[in-house]
């Protein structure tokens, strides 16, 4: 891309164009863009539209009813934003989670990471101009939903992940059909790359665009889909082994182009993985109890803890701050959509418009998420 | 214990920096706002803490006192898993601070975020507007302990 055009304030033919909130690939964020005709000389993100305090309502609830409303901000990714924060009690209080518990929790995690992913590669895929991909993920999607039903007993917002444990066992039919589903999914992951990630359209249209470097991705602090697209191999689940990530063997895709293409099929590459690791653990899952009885309102010891956690868009983390009393000091959720959302206005600049809405769902940015 | 490790090559250089606690792959470091950036670039260039994490703020409303936390990852080979927590702690009535944008760019929303919760002001820092709250908000910053939620 050779585009020249500098952003400077004064010149006539700049544009200045707000693209949403009510944009309907992005949901509820706004771009501010400066145009010289065709091309993007200048962006800045606008978030919070859908901030909803939930730093501040953790305040106000105790350690258990924290964890419903913890999971809204990404129900894509529910169970995943509530893993370090059940790390974060489990540690504060010195709980030994029961081995199968810790199983559950990596199933779960890993069922939601694929259900995030597929959609993701569904809107990318409809950015890209490719409608048949939106139609297969978002219908294969449900398989997964199904899987995680059988577990949690709900479609989006599980609450499955508990200080403690998790909090059911798994129906003895949902291992059968949850093996099942991982076969199948495999082959399904070889008809995308066939119709998706080999199409000559799709190459053209995102090789080489909103390219970050390794350099930058460092700098930025960009985590998950973003870094590992860069040739940055960040994974807590490899750094950091939790739970029972160490008994399984998985890789961590990297790839170095760092462009929006790398970004869709680093998350394809994830997937695969995620199908691994479900596999393994359905497979040795150990008997014995699914959690610890931790009672209403359980009291918790003051102290600090940083946990965190591989969501399905980079790293989560929590930092509670616990005074003694039943209710968290503080609770700073860190999540991955806001730590990637610095590298947008680094992107967006010196790009064509028709390339603004790949670029921006490359990042896999979630609003609701970042705005919390 | 590489905690300890960390901790003493940082008070080695930084005779005055307190280590508040150690955990085996975290540890948290304070020091006051005019030594923070040195010990940031001390961090980053010196231990290899280069990843930007996420930053936090609290209000410590009995001491009156400001904390802002900054956490940074590491992506140098063989410490990956260890987080450092670098916190500086402000007075109440003029909460002002160095940005560390310089140090790690990627802290730029995360200070912004910083700034508008609790009402810390980061000099330096290119644009403070409100990024999560309204533009017109007009109350105190939300996630001060003297800002009580409607309804409660």
């Amino acid at each position: 891309m050779t585009v020249q055009a500098e952003y400077s304030p004064d010149a006539d033919r700049i544009m200045s164009v707000s693209l949403g909130p009510q944009h309907p690939g992005a949901g509820h964020f706004r771009i501010k863009l400066w145009l010289d005709g065709d091309y993007v000389v200048r962006s800045e993100p606008d978030a919070g539209y859908v901030h909803r305090g939930e730093e501040k309502m953790g305040e106000y609830r105790n350690y258990i009813q924290n964890v419903p409303h913890l999971e809204r901000p990404v129900i894509l990714d529910s169970s995943n934003i509530l893993f370090p924060y059940a790390l974060g009690v489990d540690e504060l209080m010195n709980l030994k989670v029961p081995q199968r518990g810790q199983y559950l929790r990596v199933i779960m995690s890993e069922a939601n990471r694929i259900i995030s992913h597929m959609y993701f590669i569904a809107i990318q895929g409809l950015f890209l101009g490719h409608t048949t991909l939106i139609t297969w993920c978002m219908g294969d999607r449900d398989f997964w939903i199904d899987f995680a039903e059988r577990i949690g007993g709900a479609r989006v917002t599980f609450a499955y992940i508990i200080p403690g444990g998790v909090r059911n066992d798994i129906p003895p039919g949902a291992i059968k059909k949850g093996l099942e589903t991982c076969d199948w999914f495999d082959k399904r992951m070889d008809e995308y790359e066939k119709i998706f990630f080999q199409n000559p359209m799709v190459h053209q249209r995102s090789d080489g665009i909103g390219v970050l470097s390794r350099d930058d991705a460092i700098a930025f602090g960009a985590t998950g889909t973003v870094a590992r697209a860069s040739g940055l191999a960040v994974d807590v689940r490899k750094d950091e082994p939790y739970s029972a990530y160490e008994d399984f063997e998985f890789k961590t895709p990297v790839m170095t182009q760092g462009d929006v293409y790398a970004r869709s099929y680093v998350a394809l590459l994830d997937m695969r993985e995620s199908v691994k690791i479900i596999r393994q653990a359905l497979k040795k899952l150990p008997q014995g109890p699914v959690r610890l009885k931790l009672g209403p309102q359980p009291r918790v010891p003051a102290g600090e803890v940083y946990s965190r956690t591989e969501a399905a868009r980079g790293e989560m983390s929590y930092y509670i701050v616990s005074d003694g009393s039943p209710r968290p000091y503080r609770l700073k959720i860190g999540v991955p959509s806001a730590k990637n959302l610095g590298v947008l206005p680094h992107l967006l600049r010196n790009v064509h418009v028709a390339d603004i809405p790949p670029i921006y769902w490359g990042l896999n940015y979630w609003p609701v998420e970042s705005d919390r | 214990m590489r905690a300890r490790a960390f901790a003493a090559r940082i008070t080695e250089k930084f005779p005055d920096v307190k280590v508040d606690w150690m955990k085996e792959r975290r540890l948290k470091v304070s020091t006051t706002a005019d030594r923070i950036a040195e010990v940031g670039v001390f961090a980053k260039e010196g231990l290899g803490f280069d990843h930007i994490s996420t930053v936090s703020g609290i209000d410590w409303i009995a001491k009156n006192e400001l904390e802002v936390v900054y956490f940074i990852g590491s992506t140098t080979p063989g410490q990956e898993d260890f987080v450092l927590a670098l916190s500086e702690h402000v007075q109440r009535s003029n909460p002002v601070v160095p940005t560390l944008m310089h140090v790690w760019r990627g802290v730029e929303y995360h200070e912004r975020e910083t700034h508008e919760m609790f009402g810390i002001n980061f000099q330096g820092h290119p644009n403070q507007n409100h990024l999560y709250l309204p533009e017109d908000w007009n109350d105190l910053p939300p996630l001060r302990k003297d800002y009580v939620s409607p309804g409660r």
